[in-house]
This record gives structure tokens, sequence and C-alpha cells, in this order.
């Protein structure tokens, strides 16, 4: 698939003797929410990190927009509109909430080497900032400081701060985990509301909502790619069952 | 030719003095997580101790004797009082609380022994020369430190190796959790420690005074070589600070031996005689720059 | 917002006011000293605040501060010996010299963190004292002492109170600058690094770059420091550069408070006053001991640094945001 916004090539990682990342081959075109499910150990978040930029691939290639993108930092992946949120909240808890999403804005509105005028009273970077919090229902909690934050408000900080800099691709690193089922349906709405708006890649535990949401899924195992396909083919695929959906089946009774 | 042999002796001598110290420093940030600046400190009071318990009984032997219990009381009270609160904070809080211990400890050095230093005087057969190899003569004493620190080592490694308490501190360098999981007492682990780097820095102070010089302050630049020594050899390494403490010992030595000639061959007598320190330094420091990015861990680094 | 009417605010008032009635306390008391103490406090001052930027805003832990401190006072001092007294060459190739040593260490050691960061820079400041040493046409370890003060034609330095009062015009612009830049898009980088430099790489930010400018800066401001301080004391030695006086800087930062611009300040101010207080306190008390039990402590005072180690271990245990951090919360009464 050429026009595949994301493409990853036979990308593989091992860490000493465990395979993280076995020649994982996966194309997602441009608007889709492709999902990555798999059991706890199944090597998603080394995936996420391969792909955001803080984790060198052993081998294979990365592409976005047609751009290889396997040896580039971190920071040049996201100013190319590459966005990620972390799977355990990574913010900046000694700054406010508004503060957290104008960090993103800045940093996709040209250079920061501006040393006198206040930053914190520029309008190009606050109002796009209390717009994005208006969007995620935290613009009553602007001003708060997010140490101040309840789990829940941190996950939903966590997707601002991702969404701020309107990027093309967003890796999402299990949004929902640990939130309540409340607000669990609430982050659905608003994946479900983003997805005509930008490439999505979510890593989720929670099968109701990967059902809901997803375009596509793709199923991990060790490392490897078991199964790739439309919800109801991977619902059907009986490799997935027996190694993943069988066992959550049978848990849940 | 005999006085490279000579400098090289020497340089292993340093290294040894480096070992203890280093030694002490790796265990402790390895095990503890703990950033000591205050580890110099040891090596002086080991020191002053060392002299006045010699000036008390007459005998340098029963003088180390004494001082080495004495630093080791000092370093599990020192460990009790004021380095518990300390662990689990960030290691700008160690760097800064032990920053406050060091001067403390220069000025409690001041208070009792004042302001000048001492003196280990040695008998003058300590001073005279053997022969260690066909041609080449080095003084007795210094043969004496390098055998000394040595057997140290040697002991050192026996503990660590072959013992109970060894095994838990190999465990606990590398795998801080699993230590705590095997349900040993963890508070007396820390303190036994701790004390023991306490004695392996009092020791080298004690044993290098006889020969060089105890006064206050004496532990801040040898400790910078130290924490040199273990960043090269890398952190929790006991075989790392090793090496490389012989490394340091000997391109410091031979560098400020051999430097300052190859210098005065460009530029002025005086010249040479100022600038062999400076660049022998500068090479150890390049080498722990290059440590550092090429292969951060260090060179030996203990195993995961 | 809060009143800007508290009880930390009226401190820096009064402080600064003091500071600046010194020179009018001396014209009509006829005592310099208190005039000579406080250029001194003035000028690690602005060093501290300098430290600060980077420490206490930018997180970076630089045992190697003092470094700066020596290169701009020993280009004066060298210029000077070689007969070069114009500050208009000696000043701004200070502030050149300390901001390329700058670049160099930072964009070294801004590749590592945590303790090998402390190291790192520890190490480069250490290179310059052995470097220092071994300059025996400008003094070696004896240090080199400086004839003139540096000459600007118009303003004449050698006037003690015009000298003060540049020292303290400088101190205001620093703490103005800095209290700017903190603020600033940049500020906001170098402080975003500090708490989350993952997560600021993640957004989009290469905090590399903007960290190793902020180290330029700072080291700059701290040349100047150096610069101020070598025409201060008319003196500079290899001493300046050990690692232990990047130790006492930090020591002022911390004891200051490492959360505000002005925070070092205080720690300056309360760094080098215990070393005027803390003794005529205890000689009373020591006299009277001594007389008490017969055990002869009449020296005690002499010693009042034994009390700063604990009293710092105390502060970064208990009350890490230093006397600003106690000051501000005494707004809340």
């Amino acid at each position: 698939m050429a026009d595949a916004l994301l493409r990853i090539e036979a990308l593989s990682k091992r860490f000493g003797g465990v395979v993280a990342s076995d020649e994982i081959t996966l194309a997602v075109p441009k608007g889709e929410l492709h999902a990555i499910i798999g059991p706890n150990g199944a090597g998603k978040t080394t995936l996420i990190g391969q792909l955001a930029g803080e984790l060198r691939p052993d081998s294979g290639h990365i592409y976005f927009a047609n751009l290889d993108i396997t040896a580039l930092p971190a920071w040049r992946r996201s100013q190319l509109g590459l966005a990620r949120s972390f799977q355990i909240t990574s913010l900046f808890q000694d700054f406010s909430v508004a503060d957290n999403v104008a960090l993103a804005v800045q940093a996709h509105a040209g250079h920061s080497f501006h040393f006198w005028r206040d930053a914190r009273s520029e309008p190009s970077l606050r109002d796009p900032a209390r717009a994005v919090l208006a969007r995620l229902s935290l613009a009553d909690r602007a001003d708060v400081l997010v140490s101040r934050l309840s789990h829940g408000e941190h996950r939903q900080l966590e997707l601002a701060v991702a969404l701020a800099p309107r990027p093309r691709l967003l890796l999402l690193d299990e949004p929902m985990a640990g939130i309540g089922p409340e607000e669990s349906a609430r982050m659905v709405e608003t994946l479900r509301e983003l997805k005509g708006e930008l490439t999505i890649l979510l890593i989720e535990h929670d099968m109701e909502a990967v059902f809901a949401l997803a375009d596509r899924i793709t199923v991990l195992v060790y490392g490897r790619i078991i199964a790739s396909g439309t919800p109801a083919a991977i619902r059907a695929d009986e490799k997935v069952r027996e190694a993943y959906l069988g066992e959550q089946e049978r848990q849940h009774g | 030719m005999l006085y490279f042999i000579e400098q090289c002796l020497n340089g292993v001598q340093l290294g040894m003095l480096l070992f203890l110290l280093a030694a002490g420093l790796t265990l402790i940030f390895g095990i503890m997580d703990l950033v000591n600046l205050a580890h110099g400190s040891l090596y002086m009071i080991g020191a002053y101790f060392a002299a006045s318990f010699t000036a008390e009984t007459g005998s340098f032997v029963v003088g180390i004797g004494l001082a080495l219990l004495a630093t080791l009381l000092v370093g599990i009270v020192l460990e009790i009082i004021a380095i518990r609160p300390l662990y689990g904070r960030d290691h700008l809080d160690h760097v800064l609380a032990t920053f406050g211990l060091l001067i403390f400890f220069n000025e409690l050095v001041r208070l009792f022994w004042g302001p000048e230093g001492r003196t280990i005087p040695l008998s003058s057969e300590m001073l005279t020369a053997v022969q260690v190899l066909p041609g080449v003569y080095y003084p007795l004493y210094r043969l004496i430190i390098i055998l000394a620190t040595l057997t140290v080592a040697a002991l050192l490694y026996f503990v660590v190796m072959r013992t109970r308490l060894g095994m838990l501190i190999r465990a606990g360098a590398s795998n801080r959790e699993v230590v705590g999981a095997l349900g040993v007492n963890i508070k007396l682990l820390y303190t036994l420690v701790f004390g023991l780097g306490a004695a392996l820095a009092g020791f080298a102070g004690m044993i290098q005074a006889p020969i060089s010089y105890v006064q206050i302050g004496m532990g801040e630049n040898i400790l910078i070589l130290a924490f040199v020594v273990i960043i090269i050899g890398g952190i929790g390494s006991i075989r790392g600070a090793f090496v490389a403490a012989l490394m340091v010992g000997l391109i410091d030595t031979i560098g400020r031996a051999f430097l300052p000639d190859l210098v005065r061959l460009f530029v002025s007598y005086s010249a040479g005689s100022s600038a062999g320190p400076a660049l022998s330094s500068m090479i150890i420091y390049a080498l722990m720059a290059a440590v550092l990015i090429f292969r951060p861990e260090g060179l030996f680094p203990a195993k995961k | 917002m809060t009143s800007r009417l508290n009880i930390r605010n009226c401190v820096i008032v009064v402080l600064l006011l003091a500071l600046a009635l010194v020179p009018v306390y001396a014209a009509l008391s006829g005592n310099t000293f208190p005039m000579s103490f406080s250029a001194g406090v003035i000028i690690q001052a602005m060093a501290a605040v300098s430290l600060n930027l980077i420490m206490g805003f930018g997180g970076m832990v630089s045992f190697g501060h003092a470094a700066y401190l020596g290169i701009g006072g020993y280009v004066v001092g060298i210029l000077a010996k070689e007969g070069v007294g114009s500050g208009l060459v000696q000043w701004p190739l200070a502030l050149v010299l300390s901001g390329l040593f700058a670049l160099s260490v930072g964009a070294l050691s801004l590749r590592t963190r945590g303790i090998y960061f402390i190291m790192i820079t520890l190490a480069f400041t250490q290179m310059l004292y052995y470097v220092a040493n071994a300059l025996d046409r400008y003094g070696g370890d004896d240090g080199l002492t400086i004839q003139r003060r540096s000459e600007f034609g118009l303003v004449d330095l050698s006037s003690r109170t015009i000298f003060y009062y540049l020292c303290l015009a400088l101190l205001l612009v620093t703490v103005y600058v800095v209290w700017r830049l903190v603020n600033s898009r940049f500020g906001l980088v170098i402080q975003g690094a500090r708490s989350n430099d993952r997560r600021m790489n993640a957004i989009g930010f290469p905090t590399f770059h903007y960290k190793l400018v902020c180290f330029v800066i700072a080291g700059v401001i701290c040349g100047l420091s150096g610069v101020l301080l070598a025409n201060h004391t008319s003196f500079i030695s290899p001493a300046l550069m050990h690692w232990t006086r990047s130790g006492d800087l930090i020591v002022m930062t911390v004891l200051g408070g490492m959360g505000s611009v002005f925070g070092p300040v205080f720690g300056a101010v309360a760094f080098l006053m215990l070393e005027q207080i803390l003794p005529p306190l205890i000689r009373p008390m020591a006299s009277l001991f001594t007389i008490a039990t017969g055990i002869d402590v009449s020296r005690a005072p002499e010693y009042w640094q034994i009390l700063l180690g604990p009293l710092f271990l105390l502060v970064v245990l208990f009350a890490r945001g230093g006397i600003d951090g106690v000051l501000a919360g005494m707004r809340r009464g």
C-alpha cells in the first residue's frame, strides 16, 4: 500500500535473548483507526517506542508519509506530525493543565529561542491550548496544577497534550489504562470524533473500546503479528481465539 | 628505564589507594544508590586518627589498628544519623547533603586537631630501598603499601565472592529489589556496607600518611579521582574499580613523571614543571569523558 | 492574583534598599568594611543567580560553575598584567571566553545526566584549575595580583562608590533579565525539560539545543561576576576554580531557594553573613561556658562553620525551598 501514512517493514528488536519485535510488517492508510492488541509481554509498548523514536530497531524500516524515519530522533518525528501518548502518564507535574497543552502548541509554533516576552500571555499559544482543553472537557481545570488532577483527568490531559499540535498520526498507548467505565465511555466518544480528522494507531486492552472503534485490528503475540484484518475477521480467527481472545472469554466465564 | 619501573610501581601504589577509595564508593553507589561526597572525609579522618594514635602509643601498627576501629565507628554513626534519611531521595539531595557533611568534617577536624596538618614519622629502615628486581630498588615502605593494599583487595574479593554477605552485596549491586525480597535486614546490610566503605577509605588515608601528608581537605582531590575511577570502571563493579584504579594511578603517575620532560622539548623548563600535572589530569578526564560517551555503563559493568 | 504586598516581597525591597544605602553609611561613618563586604555579597549573588538558571530552573546540577568566575577573573588579570588595562577589551573578551568554555563543556556534558553530569562538569572545572596552577607567569598557585581596576575612560572604577553601584546595578539587571528569560518561551522549554525531558522530546522540542544555550547564558553571566570579583579583590587565584568553590555556590543557591529567581540572592547574603553574625553570637556564650566549666572553648567562635554543614543538611532534608520558600510560606501565616 504505497499511499499508507504509516508503513512498517520487517521491524525487529531484541533485548538480550528476548525477541520484542519479530519482523513486524504493517501498513496503516490515512484516516484509519488501527488497533493493536495482544497479551501482556507481546511487545506492544516496544513497538510504540520504536515508532515514536525512543528505541532503535535492530533491523527494518519505518515510513511516515513515504519518508524513512527509522533513524530520526523523537522530536523530529513529532515535528513531522507524529504524536504519541504515554501508557504511564507523562506530564509536566509542576505546571498547570493549560501550561502543559500550551507547551505542546509551542513546540510546533516555530522555534523557541524567544527570550523576553512572557510566553504564558501569548494568545497564539494559549488560545489553541484552551480549544483543545475544551474539546476534552478540561477547560474548567485549565489553571490547576497537574499534580492535583485525578487519574481520569490525567489520561484526558495525556491525550490533550498529544493532540494539541494537530498531528497527522496519533500513537495512543493504552489511553484508557486505569480509568473507570464512565470515563472510558467518554474517551471512546472522543476518539470516535477524532477518527475522521487524523490517523490513529491504538494500543488497548479494553476490548469493547477496540471493537467499537477500530477499522482494522492487528494481533501481536511474542513480538510477532499472528493476524491482521477487520474486527469481524479477527473475532473469527482461530489463532487469535486461542492465543488471546479465548483466554479472555474463559476468564470472564 | 629504572626510573620508569619505579614510576610504574608508584603508579600501582596510587592505583591501589584509589582502589580502596573507589571500592567503597562504588559499593555504596551500587547498592544504596547513594552519591557520597563525604567519602574523602573518611579518608582524612582515618589519617588523622592514625596520626594521633601512633603518637599516643608509639607504634604505627597499633595506631592503624585503633584508627581503623575509630573510622569504622565514625562511619557507622554517620550512616545511622545522617545518611539513612537520604536513601531513596534523588541524587541532587545526596550531593547537597554530603557536601554539607564534607564542610562539617573539615571544620570538625580543624576543631580537634587544629589547622596545621600532622605527620607520621617513619623509622629510617622503612625508607631504605630494597631490591625488587635485578637492579631495581624501591623504598621498603612504599612496597609495604602495595602489598598491604593488595592484601586488603584480596580479602575484599574473598568476602564479596565467597561469603554470604558478599553474595548479598553482589545481588544488591545489580538488583536492589531482589535483596529486599530475600527477607534480609536491609538496614543492617546498608550500615555494614557503609561501614566497610568507611574502613577502606580510612585505611587508604592511614597507610599513605607516613609518606605523604595529613591535612584538612586532603580527601577532596583524591575523591574526584575516585569518582572518575568508578565511572570508568562501572558503577557497582569492584572488578571495574580495580582495573580502572590501576589505569588511572598509572596514567597519573607516569604522566606527572614524564610529561614535563615532553613539554620541555617544546617550551621552557618551568612551563614543563607546571604543565605536567595539568596534562596528566586532562588525559584522565578525557578518558572519563570518552567512557561516558562511548560506553556509559563503564568498562566492566556490574552484571544485570 | 494574590497581593504583591507579602512578606517575601517586603524582605526583598528592604534588602535591596539596605544594599543601596550601604555606601551612604560608609560615607557618613568612615567605615568602609560594610561596603567592601556587601560588594562581595552582591557579586557572589550574581554568580548564584546565574547558577540557579541552569540548576533550579533547568535541573542541570553543575559542579563546574566556579570555572566562569575563574575565567572572568583571569582574563582581567592576565590582560592587566600584559598592559591591557581597558575594560572595553577585558570585559567583552572575558564574556566571550566564558561563553565558549560553556559551549564546549555543555556540548559534551549535556549528553549525560544525573551524577554523570555532575562529575563531568566537575572534571572540566578541575582541568581549568590545574591549567591555572600551571600558569607560572600569572602566579601559578600563588595567584595573581591585579594592580588596577579595569579602565573605562569615562567611568572611574577605582572609586569604591562607583564600583559598588555598578555591581548593584548589574545584579539588578541580571535578576530582571533572568526573570524575563525564565518566563519566556525559552524559559518554559528549559523548565519543561527539567520537569520531564522525555515528554519534551516527544512533543517536538530538541531539548539538548535549548539546554546548551541556557548553559552558555549562565556561563556568560557568571563570567561577568568573575570580572567584577577580580576587580573587587584585585586578586585572582586558581583556588577560585576549585570544585569546592562550585560547591559553595550550590550551597548559596539551595540555601536561598532554587524555586525563584531572587532566591539565590537570599542565599548569598545568608551564607556570607553567617561568617559575620555567628562568631560574635557564639563568643559570649563560649566565654561563659569556659568560665563556668573550666573547659576552654574560648576559640569556639572561630569554628562557626561547623554549624554550616549540619544546617545545610537540615535545609536539604526539610526545607528544600530554602529561605525563599520559608518566606513565601509565611504568606499563608
